[in-house]
């Protein structure tokens, strides 16, 4: 039997990769892929503790969390297409309309 | 024996595709690594008896989400940068690995209990993973699960807006500040 914690370790690298990931890149397609990798460990740790405590509520919010991702892709993918056509930026670092 | 072996593997890979995600130059590959990182961590989702979100990882993650990824790479055709991080990613770097450190000595400190459910694998296996998920899913969290639908049909109607081509006159581009 795997332990918990080796799932909880993994998640956790994982969560730090992706965090990582928004941190450092400049290209914002790969910002978004970060989040999705961020996402994929929290469903990661929802799934382990959904197995070791037999319990059916770890899996249900892992399902709920991979609707919201699909919906963010959409949504993000979408508005990264409307600066892309705009020549506003192709960098987040340069993307600052709506600061002040 | 062959579980740890499985588990070795998969959190081996699913770690290293992460890396290459976020360290490879060319966007394409880093999406072809991410492919890697989410069909190795549906091969996880099964060695915790998650057949049903196994099988929408692959489908949901995997066939839609990034292929949407993909195309809009392709898309776009984004050139691949010489400079692709930020300048101060160092320090960024170091703090991310001090944190994840920190984590991992919580993690394995931590003493891991509670109390346990009613779904185990035997009384999973007796009716199969789907039809457990699909009597939750319409029983407990059906209130959540409507809620996810106007959602979703709130992000295809806002994507659709921000996406579709402007018919009248173009603004000129503003941005591009100094």
């Amino acid at each position: 039997m795997i332990p918990l914690s080796a799932y909880v370790a993994l998640s956790a690298i994982l969560f730090m990769t992706g965090l990582l990931g928004v941190l450092i890149r400049r290209n914002f397609i790969i910002v978004l892929m970060s989040v999705e990798i961020m996402l994929n460990a929290a469903n990661i740790n929802l799934v382990a503790f959904s197995h070791y405590l037999s319990s059916m509520a770890g899996q249900m919010a892992a399902l709920f969390v991979i609707a919201i991702a699909a919906g963010e892709a959409a949504v993000g993918l979408a508005i990264i297409i409307v600066v892309f056509r705009g020549k506003i930026a192709t960098n987040v670092d340069q993307i600052n309309l709506l600061k002040w | 024996m062959m579980m740890y072996v499985l588990f070795g593997y998969f959190a081996t890979v699913s770690i290293l595709s992460g890396i290459f995600t976020i360290a490879l130059k060319n966007p394409v590959h880093c999406g072809l690594s991410l492919l890697s990182l989410l069909l190795h961590v549906a091969g996880l989702f099964v060695l915790l008896n998650a057949e049903f979100l196994f099988a929408v990882q692959i489908i949901v993650y995997a066939g839609a989400i990034l292929v949407l990824y993909l195309f809009v790479l392709m898309l776009l055709s984004l050139k691949t940068e010489e400079q692709y991080l930020h300048k101060k990613y160092p320090f960024f770097l170091f703090a991310g690995v001090a944190i994840l450190g920190e984590l991992l000595i919580l993690v394995f400190q931590t003493p891991y209990g509670g109390a346990k459910g009613t779904a185990t694998p035997e009384i999973v296996l007796q009716t199969g993973p789907s039809h457990a998920v699909g009597i939750t899913m319409f029983s407990d969290y059906l209130l959540l699960f409507e809620i996810v639908g106007v959602f979703l049909l709130g992000a295809i109607i806002g994507a659709i807006v921000l996406a579709k081509t402007p018919t009248g006159p173009v603004p000129e581009p503003t941005g591009q500040r100094k």
